[in-house]
């Protein structure tokens, strides 16, 4: 019998361990972000976040160019996403609820969210850049083809599968009974997608998007291989440019001094605190609009 | 009198049915606006669709074009030359991969059966906390992390960390579906288990646990298929090479690398051996994907 409890207190105490592995775990991150970083803390302290000039060669570490290129890729992204985002979701779930065209783009949006982020930047590169370069002829700029725009459109292509279907869950979760009592009073579905479902379920669109936003903030290897790698301020959305994690991903194996490496690692504690943060809001939003 | 009388029920008529008509008016504007509505978001729905069919296609059509026997059994040759394949890649995938799973796993259900059983504890909350953050954390930071605390102090690049820093990742996916299976089971079989006098520990472990294993499978089948693809937290650990390496304390290749490293390069050969492994690395994750549904679908917990 003695024995059977003691085993009892084993289990309980490696499930407490996992447990207090996990947290023991980003504690760990936190920590070895703010360690490794303590130089380029201590020598720039909050002119890196304002500094505007990338410059290992002589020293000079602000990065205002990436945060700079990390905020306009991803919100152009949300930008060109979220509408279509909008109008798969509400396709699925109001006009099309089964059927053969449902499951078609519903395994097409599913088969999206498996595609590998590199294989995107892979098939932007060779696609999306020459299509922008001719554009950008045509209209008249330098034709870069790679760029900020070029990337925020393949971020936009990749997180159509995180709004949509998180906007698809919320839209299901309108009450029937309150989108029958408006069709009843004569509303078209048009009034009825308007002014029941999406006031409705807005909060939770509204969390989807953020999501979004923080897949398109941390990601890295899309965007690295269509946006150029420049370490200017970028001075149009056709510019190349280079954002937060894009510039960790090309400078940190060749990095040298140990100034430039703790530069880079402060970037990366940045990335990881504001996209933990848009991550923390948007599923706290979720929590309360599934709670009703 | 009378006539007057007629001319203002006239008059009452007409402006009546000038309202009707304004209504009639405004009926059709009303569905008009719904009719327009309907097609934009038919149209918009269908255009994206198209699109990503092209994309699948285009990628599907330069990849199998470049898978043969070579491509999957020799190793990359020179730039210049023809022909070579990702055999030391698709080794090296499925090592890291295994690494990822052997640490990952029992780890994070481990933590998904503690949630499903301290479900309100300040601790799990904390955990659940932290499970969501490093959901949402950017690869490249775990990557940098796994950097510090592994590279660092093993001296070198080596599959080890690479496999490391894909567990990282793989551990909230397993540990999230774990405690949402888990959650399923009723209580009742937990309760009959314990009443027929067998231990607490016994009980997880060989009547609760095994209800659950079809979604626990699936999650950790999911939790593969997402950092199958991942290429970010292996740049500064398992680096890549170029050559066939099935020693896990060395670097070593991956199919992500081979893509992000030949894509970039200016060699035709180089870009149809990336577009073959992004094929071939595609068709895994949707293989793996497929599973998990026929899995989830076949085992449902029912009660």
């Amino acid at each position: 019998m003695k024995k059977l409890i003691n085993k009892d207190k084993i289990f309980r105490g490696i499930l407490y361990a996992s447990a207090f592995f996990l947290i023991v775990l980003l504690f760990g991150f936190f920590i070895t972000f703010i360690l490794e970083s303590s130089e380029s803390l201590a020598k720039f302290g909050f002119s890196f976040i304002t500094g505007k000039q990338w410059d290992p060669v002589d020293g000079h570490f602000g990065a205002m160019p990436f945060l700079l290129g990390t905020l306009m890729t991803s919100f152009l992204a949300l930008i060109i996403s979220f509408p279509v985002s909008i109008m798969i979701a509400v396709f699925l779930s109001e006009y099309f609820y089964k059927g053969f065209f449902h499951n078609i783009i519903k395994t097409a949006v599913e088969l999206l969210a498996g595609i590998p982020s590199i294989v995107f930047g892979f098939w932007g590169l060779f696609t999306l850049v020459p299509l922008i370069r001719e554009f950008q002829l045509a209209i008249g700029i330098e034709p870069y083809g790679v760029g900020i725009f070029t990337s925020a459109l393949v971020l936009s292509i990749m997180i159509i599968p995180y709004t949509a279907s998180i906007s698809r869950e919320v839209i299901s979760m309108v009450p029937t009974d309150v989108k029958e009592a408006a069709y009843s009073l004569g509303a078209t579905k048009f009034e009825v997608i308007r002014k029941i479902i999406l006031p409705y379920s807005g909060s939770g669109i509204f969390a989807g998007a953020l999501l979004a936003l923080g897949r398109a903030l941390g990601e890295t290897m899309a965007v690295t291989m269509i946006i150029g790698n420049s370490n200017g301020m970028p001075d149009s959305i056709f510019a190349p440019g280079n954002t937060m994690a894009s510039v960790i991903a090309n400078e940190f194996t060749e990095a040298t001094d140990s100034t430039y490496v703790s530069a880079l690692i402060e970037i990366g504690l940045l990335l990881f605190i504001v996209t933990a943060l848009i991550n923390l809001i948007g599923k706290y939003i979720i929590k309360k609009t599934v709670q009703f | 009198m009378l006539i007057e009388n007629n001319q203002n029920i006239e008059v009452v008529i007409e402006q009546s049915n000038n309202r009707l008509i304004t209504n009639e008016k405004k009926l059709k504007i009303r569905i008009i606006k719904d009719k327009m509505f309907k097609y934009t978001t038919v149209a918009g729905a269908l255009i994206v669709t198209l699109l990503l069919a092209y994309i699948i296609f285009y990628i599907a059509k330069k990849g199998i074009s470049s898978i043969n026997w070579t491509f999957i059994t020799e190793l990359p040759k020179p730039p210049g030359e023809f022909g070579g394949g990702v055999s030391n890649a698709i080794v090296g995938t499925l090592i890291m991969i295994a690494i990822a799973a052997i640490i990952a796993v029992p780890v994070a259900i481990a933590i998904g059966v503690y949630l499903s059983e301290d479900k309100k504890t300040k601790l799990s909350y904390w955990v659940r906390t932290g499970l969501e953050i490093l959901q949402g954390m950017p690869s490249i930071s775990i990557g940098i992390v796994v950097y510090v605390w592994v590279v660092l102090q093993m001296g070198s690049f080596s599959a080890l960390s690479g496999g490391i820093a894909l567990a990282i990742m793989m551990l909230p996916v397993v540990a999230k579906s774990t405690e949402e299976t888990l959650k399923m089971v009723p209580y009742s079989l937990k309760e009959a288990s314990m009443a027929l006098g067998v231990p607490y520990y016994k009980t997880l472990l060989k009547v609760v646990i095994p209800s659950g294993l079809s979604g626990i499978l699936t999650g950790i089948l999911i939790a593969i298929a997402r950092v199958a693809g991942e290429t970010a937290p292996l740049l500064f650990t398992s680096f890549g090479n170029p050559f066939m390496n099935a020693n896990v304390l060395k670097p070593m290749n991956s199919l992500p690398l081979v893509i992000f490293n030949y894509a970039s390069s200016p060699y035709k050969e180089w870009h149809s051996l990336a577009w073959g492994a992004s094929f071939l690395l595609i068709v895994m994750i949707l293989i793996l994907n497929i599973t998990a549904k026929i899995i989830s679908r076949k085992w449902k917990i029912k009660f």
